[in-house]
């Protein structure tokens, strides 16, 4: 029986189809727009949980200077320098220690040109940083020590200087340095901000320091905790001895900021999630408005069809039977609505994806919510319209024009 | 009708048990100063297997009181027993399951669902009885059969001429096996010729059937074919007398 009344709700649907169609426009705008927003946002969630992981668990970032961001005294702030790396690694709560500084700089090979970013550290990077050696080799300690010209190339630069070519042994210039690659790393993708995280160059920090920029500053230190040691003990102790090779009294301010980068991606990884949900209920609200478009037809289909339901009640329908008519029609129409909304919500989100370059991860979960609710729609805002149409007196329903 | 048998005749009045009792029935529309009696105490009595043509002039109540028959409407106050069975009081879903199991209605407008073929058409009752796909099917047929538009199921209302539709109508009305038809103005839209045709498919109906029928005319001609005329003015009786059976040339 309800197979029954579902055919001829279709029925009566494709009896009017472009009307029909209009009808769910509405609905199906609304369904989109949510599963686009919500897709989207997951995958960018999910961009940030992996450039999360990318960072490694349990890493500090120290800087010289009062903040990360904004007017902070960093310029002021005195480097730090190698020697503070040493002595940051033989603390017990920690790992290893990177010691970094970047500069700008154009890659030549060829006739190839690239501007990227040179970070010069020590094989300790790899680790914290939880990067992959993909071809080739990392510094070796003697490299490292004597500051030779050699490099490791981010994916997205071997690609911009190498194409299909297999770069190691080659020798690329970078100012007036020729720089021998010894390594290639594996992908990274987009960062949490969607930066190109593989777009950069490693050496060892010395040939940064000596060749590219001529100078002896350390301008980030990248520290790993040792396993089990927590967060705050690892920057209580990295304060502590920071602190005392900066002779800094007690009471004056630290004139360096230690920054835990979990938390500030799981705080990113919040922002997005709060975006995500106020752009989903803004999409909500046109699906509202998509089940008042649907509630309106209904009302003008009742009256249209006056005559159809006194038919229907002289023939021997129950109140209930023609209730039931109306409101299927209407759900089926929703949820014709729903199912394409979805589709296109989809095809939508996976277009953002492409052009964000971020994971496209759609959820069966929010599918099925979408689906539900859809039909939802149909049953609250079919319903009056249904229940007048029950309620028509045969008679008068019979004689209407 | 040449080929009718004239000994397979039927008494004129047929003394089957009562189908439809009205007992002192009224029905009153507005109240107060605007008070109109449509019907006004009305006594009727119809058997099973009679043929009663209602006339009266427009605002006489024979529409009124056929709807009231027909358990579309409720009469104000007064008994209406249906084959012996209190209907005056019942709910509207309570009607509507007798309209389904023992009526059927042909109206002048026909009524049929435009876009819907006729097969579906003569299903409607049927779908509400609850019945399966191909039992619907297989009882439309038989009664597009009997109505002579066999091989016209899968045609809509807008490809058929007027007399086809009223058949389809009445298929519809007798779809399912009731004890009643009851046909307001069948012929009113329909020229002479029609009109005949539908006036002896009724008239088969009930001779060969046994289906009671009450229809509502205005036309002589039509009445003609009952066997039992009844007149309504100013919302009661004014007339109730058997029908002369229909001149040879018929």
């Amino acid at each position: 029986m309800l197979w029954e009344t579902i055919r001829l709700a279709l029925q009566a649907i494709t009896r009017n189809a472009l009307r029909s169609f209009l009808t769910v426009l509405g609905v199906v705008i609304g369904v989109a727009a949510v599963i686009a927003m919500v897709t989207v946002g997951q995958g960018s969630s999910e961009q940030v949980r992996a450039s999360v992981a990318s960072l490694g668990t349990n890493v500090l970032m120290v800087r010289p200077g009062k903040q990360m961001m904004g007017p902070g005294a960093r310029e002021s702030a005195p480097a730090f320098s190698l020697h503070d790396a040493t002595a940051l690694a033989d603390l017990p709560a920690v790992q290893a220690v990177a010691p970094i500084v970047t500069t700008g700089q154009t890659a030549v090979f060829g006739n190839a040109n690239v501007a990227t970013s040179v970070t010069g550290t020590t094989a300790d990077y790899l680790t914290v940083s939880n990067w992959t050696v993909l071809r080739g080799r990392a510094f070796a300690p003697g490299e490292e020590a004597a500051g030779a010209a050699v490099c490791i190339l981010g994916e997205s630069l071997r690609r911009a200087l190498f194409g299909a070519a297999d770069p190691t042994g080659a020798v690329i210039r970078l100012k007036t340095v020729s720089c021998q690659v010894i390594g290639l790393l594996q992908a990274k993708g987009a960062g949490a901000m969607g930066q190109d995280q593989d777009d950069f160059i490693l050496m060892p920090i010395r040939a940064v320091q000596r060749r590219l920029l001529g100078m002896q500053d350390v301008s980030t230190l990248s520290v790993a905790l040792a396993p089990g040691v927590s967060t705050a003990r690892g920057i209580r102790d990295v304060e502590a001895l920071l602190r005392e090779r900066r002779r800094i009294g007690p009471g004056q301010e630290d004139n360096f900021s230690v920054l835990d980068m979990a938390q500030i991606a799981s705080m990113l990884s919040s922002v997005n999630a709060v975006l995500t949900g106020l752009l989903s209920s803004v999409a909500a609200v046109s699906l509202l408005v998509g089940g008042i478009g649907i509630m309106n037809i209904m009302l003008v289909s009742v009256t249209e069809r006056t005559r159809e339901i006194g038919i229907r009640l002289a023939v021997g329908a129950s109140a209930a039977q023609v209730m039931t008519q109306f409101l299927v029609e209407a759900v089926v129409l929703s949820v014709i609505g729903g199912v394409l909304g979805i589709a296109l919500g989809l095809g939508l989100a996976f277009l953002a994806a492409q052009i964000m370059v971020i994971p496209f991860s759609p959820s069966l979960g929010v599918v099925a919510l979408a689906f539900l609710f859809s039909g939802f729609v149909g049953v609250i805002f079919g319903f009056f319209p249904a229940r007048r149409a029950a309620r028509l007196d045969p008679i008068e329903a019979l004689r209407y024009q | 009708m040449a080929a009718a048998q004239p000994d397979a005749q039927p008494p004129a009045q047929p003394d089957g048990p009562p189908l439809i009792e009205l007992r002192g029935i009224t029905r009153v529309y507005g109240t107060g100063e605007a008070e109109v009696r449509a019907v006004d105490g009305v006594d009727l009595t119809i058997r099973q297997g009679e043929f009663v043509a209602i006339m009266g002039p427009s605002g006489s109540g024979k529409s009124t009181a056929m709807n009231i028959i027909g358990c579309l409407d409720r009469p104000s106050s007064g008994q209406y027993l249906f084959n012996g069975v209190e209907v005056a009081g019942l709910s509207r879903d309570q009607r509507a399951v007798l309209r389904r199991e023992y009526l059927g209605f042909v109206f002048q407008g026909f009524n049929l669902l435009s876009r819907t073929s006729a097969l579906e058409n003569v299903e409607l009752p049927l779908i509400y009885k609850g019945l399966g796909r191909a039992e619907r099917a297989a009882q439309a047929r038989a009664a597009l059969d009997k109505v002579g538009l066999g091989g016209r199921e899968g045609h809509d209302p807008s490809q058929l001429s007027g007399g086809q539709q009223q058949r389809v109508a009445i298929a519809r009305a007798l779809v399912g096996n009731p004890m009643l038809i009851l046909a307001d103005e069948p012929t009113g839209n329909l020229d002479t010729q029609r009109s005949h045709e539908i006036m002896d498919l009724l008239t088969r109906l009930n001779r060969d059937e046994g289906i009671t029928i009450v229809m509502v005319t205005h036309e002589e001609g039509m009445a003609a074919f009952a066997r039992r005329l009844v007149v309504f003015v100013d919302g009661r009786l004014a007339r109730d007398e058997p029908v002369a059976p229909r001149g040879q040339g018929g």
